[in-house]
């Protein structure tokens, strides 16, 4: 099979471009080096199936950082049959080096200048078929937003394809260091083909800036916007969750409580109690995590995280960390894996290790589901979202705390050089595209984790078959009272032991595990909760939730980008001890006051 | 005029950049990212609490802290 590469530099809107191409599977985001994987998509080009790669972005061939090296070995170790060059039509005057350093490498190239209704607007005007000609090799315009000139391009790439690729030259090292003859040669391109006004017409995003970069105001409103989102989410969500939860109950009393009415008792059990009302708690959810992700997407792709960074720098350098920590942290707030994986960006190791560190702390949207569902249940309409925001509060504490802790023993030196690329508003499709994806990605989970986790609570909870379900006799009972003394402390029951245990592998599986224990699902089980605990229990075991440890996915992401075992048990270690700590102090200490 | 640092340049002053000294690292990327000298380098803003600093490089607006900006000699316009 054919392959093609795309290269470009960070934000130049490659993955998008790679989402059109394939129909969606890469990550979107309005953010230097997002793309920290190798995604890859196969698509029918004229009558060949063609595989298609979307490689970081680097602004050098020769950089230093993890992902150049991860593209100069890709390109070392699978020359591609084609190279497909995505460049920024607005920044050209300086992306056209990278183009220069890969034409050096004699590969089979198509250029594709992307953002072309921006350029426009700047008022840059390209002469694609003269740099065609004094470059050597196709050229095209287009938008990837929009998807204009869009279909061009595929026949010139179908086309280029036809011609065999002409061999990559050995030494990639020696070819590529030949800086002085790039300097003359982009002089000599860009002045025959582009012209670019000496002063920028000032635009919708240095207005937007001067109010959102404010000296003062710029940190105020990036709180308050923070707390409108998720206040919207949770209003917007709830009603969605709620209605979610009757049509799945619904379905139960309606459909599979008849079906299942000859069976025997226990394997009813297993498949309603467990199975069905475990995964239908959880499922109730999946409103609020579309919900959650699309608003997400908006703010990752309009560029509003770069104005972020500029904004905490100086703050997270108290810290040892820089503006990108803070990005990550925020992007964590969607899932803890891709953050970890964001810090590849970083070159110095002790910077990237003490990122890594803070990153679990992030509030992800796993550990959302828990708390929407807890707060709902102990606390009124009004304090609940209060209570929320405090906890995301707390997960910022945590972070905070624990790289002011440990800063001095991952020092570094690492210089912060970031883009600010202008504001996009992502296109309707986009979002409904990252939508999608979040809930394909929520019923892999579902799949792999929650069904199995919530059947293994069953078990637990109804094993050996003389003791009474969910009673101290069961081995849940059993592993809930040998653990008793460490978590009595905190408030914690036997119960909500056994659903800790299973949070480690996904948090998820909380919300659905507690459905097992106590046999309910939905509304039921929140009225229970209620009375079964009162507030000071309840937001103990979610300061626990919140800080113990991030779900099994991101452990395993955090030993393979660390490469050290010890790290990541120093990692485990620390937040398990931090979670019981804060438990311990908040649950004592309000008790102690009388609550 | 004598040169100064970037990190000396007050928001909407314009300047030419004279020379980089970083380190090789830090060189690459800023040449990658349009740092040249010779080319014209406009400071939009510095962020508080002695934060970043936002600079125009021809098209490219770029965050850098002020001790890398420390580390760029221009001559101001």
């Amino acid at each position: 099979m054919k392959r093609i590469a795309l290269l470009g530099m960070p934000n130049t809107g490659k993955s998008t471009l790679f989402n059109r191409m394939t129909g969606g599977a890469a990550r979107v985001g309005n953010w230097p080096g997002i793309t920290v994987e190798l995604l890859s998509g196969r698509i029918l080009l004229g009558s060949d199936m063609v595989e298609i790669i979307d490689l970081p972005g680097i602004y050098d061939l020769h950089g230093f950082s993890d992902d150049e090296q991860v593209v100069r070995h890709f390109l070392h170790d699978n020359v591609p049959d084609l190279a497909l060059v995505i460049l920024n039509a607005t920044q050209i005057e300086r992306q056209m080096s990278l183009l220069l350093q890969l034409k050096q490498l004699n590969m089979n190239i198509v250029v594709l200048l992307n953002m072309a209704d921006e350029a426009k607007k700047y008022g840059i005007t390209i002469d694609s078929r003269k740099m065609t000609e004094l470059l050597d090799m196709p050229i095209f315009l287009l938008s990837g937003k929009y998807g204009t000139g869009y279909q061009e391009a595929l026949q010139a790439i179908t086309k280029a394809l036809r011609y065999p690729t002409p061999g990559m030259a050995e030494q990639l090292r020696s070819q590529l260091e030949q800086d002085e003859h790039i300097e003359s040669e982009m002089a000599r391109v860009l002045k025959h083909s582009v012209q670019v006004p000496a002063q920028l017409p000032e635009n919708l995003t240095d207005k937007l800036d001067r109010v959102m970069l404010h000296p003062w105001l710029g940190l105020p409103i990036f709180f308050g916007i923070m707390y409108l989102l998720f206040q919207a989410i949770f209003l917007l969500g709830q009603p969605l969750q709620g209605w979610v939860s009757g049509a799945l109950g619904w379905l139960r009393e309606t459909a599979l409580d008849p079906a299942l009415a000859g069976a025997p008792a226990w394997l009813s059990g297993l498949l309603l109690d467990g199975a069905y009302n475990g995964v239908a708690t959880v499922a109730a959810f999946v409103p609020i995590i579309i919900l959650f992700f699309l608003f997400m997407a908006m703010v990752e792709d309009s560029g509003y995280l770069s104005r972020a960074a500029f904004l905490m720098d100086a703050l997270m350098a108290k810290m040892g960390l820089d503006g990108r920590g803070f990005v990550m942290l925020l992007m964590g707030f969607g899932c803890n894996v891709p953050a970890l994986m964001g810090t590849r960006v970083m070159r110095s190791r002790s910077l990237r290790l003490l990122t890594m560190l803070v990153i679990p702390f992030s509030l992800c949207s796993a550990r959302l589901q828990v708390f929407v569902f807890i707060t709902a249940a102990l606390f009124s309409p009004s304090a609940a979202p209060v209570v929320l925001f405090s906890l995301y509060l707390f997960s910022f504490a945590a972070a905070i705390v624990t790289a002011l802790l440990f800063r001095k023993n991952f020092q570094n030196n690492e210089p912060f050089v970031l883009e600010l690329p202008p504001y996009r508003f992502p296109t309707v499709r986009q979002m409904l595209l990252r939508g999608w994806l979040e809930v394909k990605h929520f019923l892999r989970r579902a799949t792999q984790f929650i069904v199995a986790g919530v059947i293994l609570v069953w078990l637990l909870t109804h094993l050996p078959a003389s003791a009474v379900p969910a009673s101290a006799d069961t081995l849940a009972g059993m592993i809930g009272s040998a653990l008793h003394p460490i978590f009595a402390p905190i408030g914690i029951n036997e119960q909500l032991t056994i659903a800790l245990i299973f949070g480690f592998v996904a948090k998820e599986i909380v919300i659905g595990s507690l459905a097992v224990i106590y046999g309910m699902s939905g509304d039921a089980l929140g009225t229970t909760l209620g009375q079964q605990l009162d507030w000071v229990q309840a937001y103990s075991f979610m300061l626990f939730t919140l800080i113990y440890t991030p779900c099994l996915s991101a452990i395993a992401t955090l030993r393979s980008e660390a490469k050290n075992m010890g790290y990541t048990l120093f990692v485990l270690s620390w937040s398990l001890l931090l979670a019981w700590g804060v438990s311990f102090a908040f649950y004592q200490g309000a008790r102690a006051l009388g609550y | 005029m004598p040169s100064i640092t970037l990190a000396h340049l007050h928001p909407g002053d314009t300047a030419t950049i004279v020379a980089i000294h970083a380190e090789e690292a830090l060189h690459q990327r800023l040449l990658a990212l349009g740092f040249r000298s010779g080319k014209q380098i406009e400071l939009i803003r510095k962020a508080s609490f002695s934060g970043p600093v936002q600079v125009r490089v021809g098209t490219t607006d770029v965050l850098l802290r002020r001790n890398e900006a420390a580390k760029i000699t221009v001559c101001k316009i």
